[in-house]
């Protein structure tokens, strides 16, 4: 034990060094056995090709890696500053699985890192894999959404979600190569490549060098169902499809923000279905509403290459059960949130009053997916919890929530007909926030606080759902969830839902400071909250606290106890087999 | 603005000087057009179409009200013009893009930057269609050009 904590204080010590050389993939990383990666060295000084030793398993690394790595004499960073030499071999592949300890030399800096290559079994457990991602999906949200979706009576619940009923459970830790905290896309990154990564990466390891598109890359999941199967690809998400969640399953960049390339990521893997929002970078810059900085015609390529275009819930339909590759595109950035678009009409439904949901989008992938006789991973990102979350708007991410639910459903109903279908729910990150009571209306004053219920004060919240849909009939009644964020920026908290739009609660001053929103200063009993974080955040941040990760069917059984998040990859891959030995 | 700094004094400047008189303020503020923030007449997943008003004033002098987006680069020649007070930084979020209904200010000389949520009237020569700004590389489909503005 004492051994093991000496060792575990030298790495804190090594790892905490401000300029150490850096091996990437870095130390105990994940590799699916066969799938291609970017082996990169990042030394402090610069030096000459001849003064640098790679040795990999006590052996010259060209022998077990299998080719040579371009030496790179000087990397600039900022503003031509020298960071020293680089070596860099792209797209290498190990197929034998084991431990690899890779040791650099070069001068006095020396450098270990050691990978642990797997193998998964040899024949895949299930035919397909529907992967359900609420974003931002943390414990209050489930628990909101079945209290405002089911009820409940006398402290029993009077109906079960959706995800209620998935059997097998892990706590996944979220936490990215850079941070304790994390962000969608380093999360969905390590998820769907089994490596783990730096905020706002995507398929890649983040290097030092400024560039956002030639960072060392690894294999994302939806290359390797191309590359080892005859499965097709689906994509949903009520984001824009370009946002980190739905580009996750196919890109590469050290930045979320390059949007324009990850369209044409998202050509080049031609995932078989492609449903969300979005269209400004599909669009060439002279058309109004673009958001390219190109006159490429995204939606002319994808059409070129065989895509249906469909963009809004009537096209969407008639198109169920065609065949061929579907593009669906129903807004020009991230689609309304449910509320909004069934409900209160608010947002930008007037501009795009016909867009479909998730449970629309999700049946229809369902349908046209399950037709390739191989099989077919399908990723649904119910993508607005987190969008709702950050502006503390916790009326509308409930009913996101709630929204997401009834797309698992739609997955269990398939999975009843398919059960060689395995479901994962997760989210990719929490954020902070419970539910700690109710606000009645009804209790006397006129002081909103005062109208706060705890404990036995609390009661329970009065929605009815008498049409059945799920949701509830009002979301305004008069005695209702008090969900309360532990994070956020100066705002006015007003203890009742936004009904004419998504809440702002902060916006920017000359200072570039955030300040609490003065719209809703004069909200009847509005309650001015200092905020906690810097004032540069303009909302409510991610929690650190793992997420809940629930799962059914074949290959299922392997989510249990703690994983951190890249650590699912590798059930994913297990479930299809992606990493059996290779005959050919 | 120092509007004596110079022995060229142009219309905009004249008016600008105009402008701190209220009475001939009004005059001015009449003679101008003025546009809203309804820039489009149709909204589709393929593409916006500009409003007819914002087709037949383009080439002319024009007022606009809004907002300054926290701008771009503390030196640059332009800022943004937003309806409602930005309340996210686009260049600063990780996931946060800019509203279609922007409006591009290039202003004739530099003014001081004011507060993100003090209401400014622009007014400037309308133009539209597709304009990289060469220094910056930001890419905008409606500008006023030649602007100034004041806070109202």
């Amino acid at each position: 034990m004492r051994t093991f904590l000496a060792a575990f204080a030298a790495t804190t010590i090594l790892a905490g060094a401000a300029q150490a050389t850096t091996v990437y993939p870095l130390d105990r990383a994940t590799i699916l056995a066969g799938s291609p990666f970017d082996f990169k060295v990042e030394l402090n000084k610069q030096v000459k090709p001849e003064d640098v030793k790679i040795m990999v398993n006590g052996q010259d690394y060209r022998t077990v890696l299998g080719g040579e790595a371009q030496f790179v004499e000087l990397e600039k960073g900022k503003d031509d500053k020298a960071l020293g030499s680089a070596l860099l071999l792209r797209g290498l592949k190990i197929s034998a699985p084991g431990a690899y300890k890779v040791e650099v030399a070069a001068g006095d800096e020396t450098k270990s890192v050691t990978w642990n290559v797997y193998e998964t079994a040899g024949q895949p457990k299930a035919k397909n894999i529907i992967f359900l991602l609420g974003d931002g999906l943390s414990v209050a949200h489930r628990t909101a959404a079945r209290i405002m979706s089911k009820g409940m009576t006398e402290g029993k619940a009077n109906g079960r979600l959706n995800m209620d009923d998935l059997d097998h459970l892990a706590f996944i830790g979220t936490s990215a190569t850079n941070a304790v905290a994390t962000d969608s896309a380093n999360t969905m990154s390590a998820l769907m490549t089994g490596h783990k990564t730096a905020v706002n990466a995507l398929g890649v390891y983040a290097d030092r060098t400024p560039a956002s598109l030639d960072d060392p890359r690894v294999e994302t999941f939806g290359e390797a169902v191309r590359r080892t199967t005859k499965k097709s690809i689906g994509i949903v998400a009520t984001a824009e499809v370009e946002d980190a969640t739905p580009a996750a399953v196919v890109s590469h960049t050290r930045s979320r923000n390059d949007k324009a390339d990850i369209v044409g990521m998202l050509l080049d893997v031609k995932p078989e279905v492609l449903l969300g929002g979005g269209s400004a970078y599909f669009l060439g810059k002279e058309v109004a509403g673009s958001k390219r900085k190109d006159n490429q015609d995204y939606i002319k390529l994808f059409q070129d290459a065989g895509y249906k275009l469909v963009t809004d819930k009537n096209e969407l339909a008639a198109n169920a059960s065609a065949e061929g590759n579907l593009l669906g595109l129903f807004h020009t950035g991230n689609m309304d949130v449910t509320l909004d678009r069934e409900f209160l009409k608010k947002g930008t439904v007037d501009k795009f009053p016909n867009q479909p949901g998730l449970v629309a989008m999700t049946k229809i992938a369902l349908d046209r997916l399950s037709k390739n006789p191989d099989g077919f991973f399908l990723m649904v990102e119910g993508s607005s919890i987190d969008k709702m979350s950050h502006p503390l708007d916790w009326d509308r991410a409930v009913v996101e929530t709630i929204e997401f639910d009834q797309a698992i459903g739609v997955a269990r109903e398939f999975q009843k007909a398919h059960p060689d279908t395995l479901i994962v729910v997760t989210g990719d990150h929490t954020h902070g926030v419970s539910i700690i009571g109710t606000v009645d209306d009804e209790k006397p004053g006129t002081e909103m606080r005062e109208k706060v219920g705890t404990y036995a004060e609390a009661g329970f919240p009065n929605y009815k759902d008498e049409n059945g849909d799920g949701y509830p009939d009002k979301i305004d009644v008069s005695r209702r969830l008090f969900l309360s964020a532990n994070n956020g920026p100066d705002h006015y908290e007003t203890f009742r839902p936004k009904l004419d739009g998504p809440f702002v609660p902060a916006v920017q001053n000359e200072k570039k400071e955030y300040v609490a929103n003065e719209q809703y200063k004069d909200v009847p009993g509005a309650v001015f909250v200092q905020g906690n974080l810097p004032k540069s955040s303009e909302s409510g941040v991610h929690a650190v606290d793992d997420v809940v990760l629930q799962s059914a069917g074949p290959g299922s059984e392997e989510f249990h106890g703690y994983l951190e998040q890249s650590d699912v990859y590798r059930v994913l891959a297990d479930t299809f087999a992606l990493g059996a030995k290779q005959t050919n | 603005m120092d509007i004596f700094s110079s022995l060229h004094l142009s219309r905009r400047r004249l008016i600008g000087a105009a402008v701190a008189l209220p009475f001939t303020a009004s005059v001015v503020r009449a003679a101008d057009p003025s546009l809203s923030f309804d820039l489009y007449g149709k909204f589709g997943v393929l593409g916006l179409e500009f409003s007819d008003k914002v087709k037949r004033l383009a080439g002319q002098e024009i007022s606009m009200k809004g907002f300054m987006a926290p701008p771009l680069k503390a030196e640059a020649q332009f800022f943004v013009l937003t309806e409602v007070p930005m309340s996210l930084c686009p260049f600063c979020s990780s996931d946060a893009d800019w509203p279609d209904n922007i409006v591009v200010v290039y202003l004739l000389e530099k003014q001081t930057f004011v507060q993100p949520r003090q209401t400014i009237e622009v007014r400037g020569r309308l133009e539209y269609g597709s304009w990289t700004d060469p220094e910056t590389g930001f890419v905008s489909l409606l500008r006023i050009r030649q602007a100034e503005y004041f806070s109202v």
